[in-house]
């Protein structure tokens, strides 16, 4: 019995899609995909900052954004989203927030109009920011009561220095400092419609929707405050960094370095390089340390995109007794990547395999809106989606093993452990030059 | 009678199929999107494994992936991916599921895949010795190395039923793991991998007929076996209050769940939807009651959260499932307090009733979150397949808005006041990694 082989492609459907810039300088992208009653909205302020004390501002606003606007109070608020079979939650990261919801179709209207209170006019009461404070502070403490968390933070530090990509994860002591007075501010300097992105998707008709968000966001105008902020400085891997946790059964274990963003004509091949390391399940990085040794239940390495650069992120938990043996394994495949070609095979597969992804992760009216408010931080959208198969078509093996030998090279990646280091330092000082100090 | 609501379901034309080996199949055609799911489901899940041998379900489920009759290790993967399609499976309380996420072209080689190992699975020493590391990677990873890891699904049914099927750690002891042999597994497969145990379900980009030749060409020669007769795995309610306590060595702050035996999910599907209704206006959204009152008014928890299903999913289980409640709270002291807080709020619940309107954004709210997890094609399938083995009737997809439409606010009253005191069992997690 042969395996079958694949028949012609069926070809995806064309997306309408309507697009606008308000006068108030928000641009508006809604696209129509049917198929359940729902529509997606992502509205994405950009929001970086050089400031010591805005990571903890922003996290704080994100969770107390909700807490009260116009003549609504909590309760009211989410009383109304919810029966609009809605949802709306705020997060923030270095580089953007992203307010993001779905409703019911025939609740778009309304809901638009809800959205527009909650910027023009959110409250900050003082006991809701004081309740968001004191829960996250305690949420803080449980993500950095997990060894994986307090070594990507590690590896942020090691990777950006004093960047305000490292210091994404707020510090506890700045968030309770951190007063409704101070949030008000922030949102009226920072959440402004110039240089925001407003993306719609699902069973609407765009043209008519366009103007259902021009009328319900009229009120919201102004010029945001725009802070400089630095250049990312370039990484100086240095020495493996070993952080302790007494008694852990396991290591977490993290490398980076730079990358390419999606604009960059290297990226392409940088994407399947990736997916041909450690990116995907049938990855060497995978077959070797998983499915061959046993070592972990899965290793991940990926592309991260941030606005002023992107980065290489190699993720793995290994059994604290194999620590040595999976880093001598994950160096043995970034050498070999980084100085030997990829085959035709490796390729073809990652290929393949980013094609129909790709698909697939657009074929949901989540997947499809997510996606195009992240291009959007770019300057990219549909254009890009739709082309970016063809590119892909385009790699040859050398381009896909030139991308490999730029950027996956074991001496350029900073590399941080985080484990019971009694047990792991001695075998890992053994491979490489190692520290103990941040 | 509540009033109805405008909610039309999308409209889905199942095709359904018994093949002469007794596998069932479903077919759910949609031709928006030029992409397939596939998924066969088998009848056994973490409750049917035999003592001395806890996460073993598990365990093969891993096995399942490493070769086929045609296929060595690592192909099975390969093909999949390569075809543009993503894989995975997972294992349940009452079942274990095998699906792919592919483009349409790529239609008869998932059939092949999952037909190819139904047929013969490799097990080999030498794979199951892989596959016993990476499941204790998985479990490391997370449950032990991990604050809250596996709480509560996995120490809940200890404290919450009495039977080995239905209160042991489903993610199975180290010392029973490695105890596994490829006899047992082999039993295993030989025992519960009948096709007349199993739902196929197809959905996506497909043209019936043209399937269902496809299936019987691929799954069609697979010889029939008898399919297991499946016990009945019911507990009576539960007649006084049960208390127990967890240490969790990663763990800050404490946390509690509080788990109810209810009634048969299947058999009284009402009375279970109208728990789901109670649970979404208890803790759902900033408006939910107990957000309301523990977050919000008292700051007794710094979370809480109420759900059916002992992974989260109310139509996910047989009889027994449980009504859990879960809360993290930053002082030991608060757990009375937090017990008491519950308990008046589904009285009033019970006894007083609803605010006008609150059931029916609950309910709008729960229709649109149905709608959303059937955008996706996978997810779609997965839902007709496990409707199709747990209900017999994969058509209920649809049909669970107009049911939801249909339960009243007495309903909902009557689920509250059978969630009592002395019915439920207490699980206080202990937190070891306190500052």
């Amino acid at each position: 019995m042969t395996v079958p082989a694949l028949t012609a492609p069926s070809r995806p459907k064309r997306l309408t899609v309507a697009e606008r810039t308000l006068g108030s300088g928000l641009r508006v992208v809604v696209v129509r995909k049917p198929g359940v009653p729902l529509v997606e909205v992502r509205l994405r302020v950009p929001f970086q900052s050089a400031q010591a004390t805005h990571p903890a501002r922003a996290a704080l606003l994100s969770d107390a954004m909700l807490t009260g606007a116009g003549s609504f109070d909590r309760t009211g608020l989410a009383a109304a989203v919810q029966a609009l079979g809605g949802e709306l939650s705020v997060g923030v990261d270095a580089d953007r927030l992203l307010l993001g919801g779905n409703v019911l179709a025939t609740g778009l209207p309304a809901l638009l109009g809800l959205v527009a209170t909650v910027l023009t006019d959110a409250t900050y009461p003082a006991d809701e920011v004081a309740t968001e404070r004191e829960r996250l502070v305690e949420r803080l403490v449980i993500a950095r009561s997990r060894g994986g968390v307090v070594a990507s933070e590690a590896l942020g530090h090691r990777m950006w220095g004093d960047h305000p990509y490292a210091g994404d994860l707020p510090q506890p002591e700045a968030v309770a400092a951190a007063t409704p007075a101070q949030l008000r501010r922030l949102h009226a300097e920072r959440i402004r419609p110039d240089g925001a992105v407003l993306v719609v998707v699902g069973d609407v008709s765009p043209a008519r929707t366009l103007d259902h968000v021009e009328a319900a966001l009229t009120g919201w105008v102004g010029r945001a405050v725009r802070p400089r902020v630095a250049a990312l400085p370039d990484a100086v891997p240095g020495p493996l960094l070993v952080l302790d946790r007494p008694g852990s059964v396991q290591s977490s274990m993290r490398f980076g370095a730079a990358a390419v963003g999606r604009s960059d004509e290297r990226y392409p091949a940088l994407q399947l390089a990736n997916l041909i390391f450690g990116g995907y399940f049938s990855s060497r990085w995978t077959e070797n340390i998983r499915e061959d040794k046993g070592y972990t239940y899965g290793p991940h390495s990926r592309i991260d995109h941030h606005v002023q650069g992107s980065s290489l992120i190699l993720e793995v938990e290994v059994a604290t007794e194999v620590t040595a043996p999976a880093l001598l394994e994950t160096r043995y495949e970034l050498g070999r990547i980084a100085s030997l070609p990829v085959t035709a095979a490796e390729v073809d597969a990652v290929r393949q395999y980013a094609i129909g992804t790709l698909a697939l992760s657009t074929a949901t009216q989540a997947g499809l809106a997510s996606t195009l408010v992240a291009l959007a931080a770019s300057g990219l959208g549909l254009d890009w989606l739709a082309e970016h198969p063809a590119r892909l078509s385009k790699l040859s093996v050398e381009e896909v093993s030139a991308a490999a030998a730029q950027f996956f090279g074991p001496a350029r990646l900073a590399a941080v452990i985080v484990g019971d280091a009694a047990a792991v330092t001695a075998p890992v000082a053994a491979l490489i030059p190692v520290t103990t100090e941040p | 009678m509540p009033r109805p609501l405008k909610l039309l379901a999308p409209s889905f034309e199942l095709v359904h199929h018994t093949l002469d080996n007794g596998l069932r199949v479903v077919l759910a055609p949609d031709r928006s999107a030029p992409v397939i799911g596939v998924a066969v489901l088998y009848d056994v899940g973490i409750r049917s494994e035999p003592e001395g041998r806890t996460g073993f379900a598990h365990l093969f489920e891993h096995l399942m992936f490493q070769g086929s009759a045609n296929l060595d290790k690592l192909e099975h993967f390969r093909y999949v991916q390569s075809s543009g399609g993503t894989f995975n499976g997972s294992t349940h309380f009452d079942y274990t599921n095998y699906f792919e996420a592919l483009p349409s072209n790529a239609l008869e080689r998932g059939l092949f895949l999952e037909a190819d190992r139904m047929l013969a699975p490799r097990i080999t020493e030498e794979n199951l010795a892989n596959q016993l590391a990476v499941v204790k990677e998985e479990i490391r990873v997370n449950v032990l190395n991990r604050p809250y890891g596996g709480f509560p699904w996995i120490v809940l049914p200890n404290l919450l039923f009495d039977t080995f099927a239905n209160s042991h750690n489903g993610y199975g002891g180290f010392e029973d793991l490695e105890s596994a042999t490829v006899a047992d597994a082999r039993d295993f497969f030989t025992r519960y991998y009948a096709p007349a145990n199993a739902v196929l379900a197809v959905g996506g980009d497909l043209d019936a007929d043209r399937t269902l030749a496809l299936v019987a060409k691929h799954f069609g020669p697979i010889k029939k076996r008898r399919a297991p007769k499946r016990p009945s795995f019911a507990e009576p309610p539960l007649t006084a209050e049960r208390r127990g306590t967890h240490h969790d060595a990663h763990a800050p702050i404490p946390a509690v769940a509080i788990g109810y035996r209810v009634a048969d999910p299947v058999g009284s599907l009402d009375d279970q939807l109208a728990t789901v209704l109670l649970a979404e206006l208890l803790s759902e959204g900033d408006a939910a009651r107990l957000q309301q009152r523990l977050v919000q008014r008292e700051h007794l928890v710094t979370d809480v959260s109420a759900y059916l299903g002992e992974f989260g999913d109310p139509f996910d289980e047989r009889d027994p499932t449980a009504f859990t409640i879960t809360a993290h709270y930053p002082d030991a002291a608060s757990l009375e307090p937090i017990l008491r807080a519950v308990d008046e709020e589904l009285a009033r619940v019970a006894d007083e009733g609803l605010a006008p309107g609150e059931l029916d954004r609950v309910r709008t709210r729960l229709v649109s979150v149905l709608f959303r997890e059937l955008d996706s094609v996978l997810s779609r399938t997965l839902n007709f397949a496990k409707f199709e083995l747990l209900h017999g009737r994969a058509e209920l997809v649809a049909e669970l808005p107009a049911r939801l439409a249909a339960i009243s606010e007495d309903a909902v009253r009557a689920a509250a006041a059978r969630l009592r005191p002395d019915g439920r069992a207490v699980l206080e997690l202990v937190a070891g990694g306190a500052q």
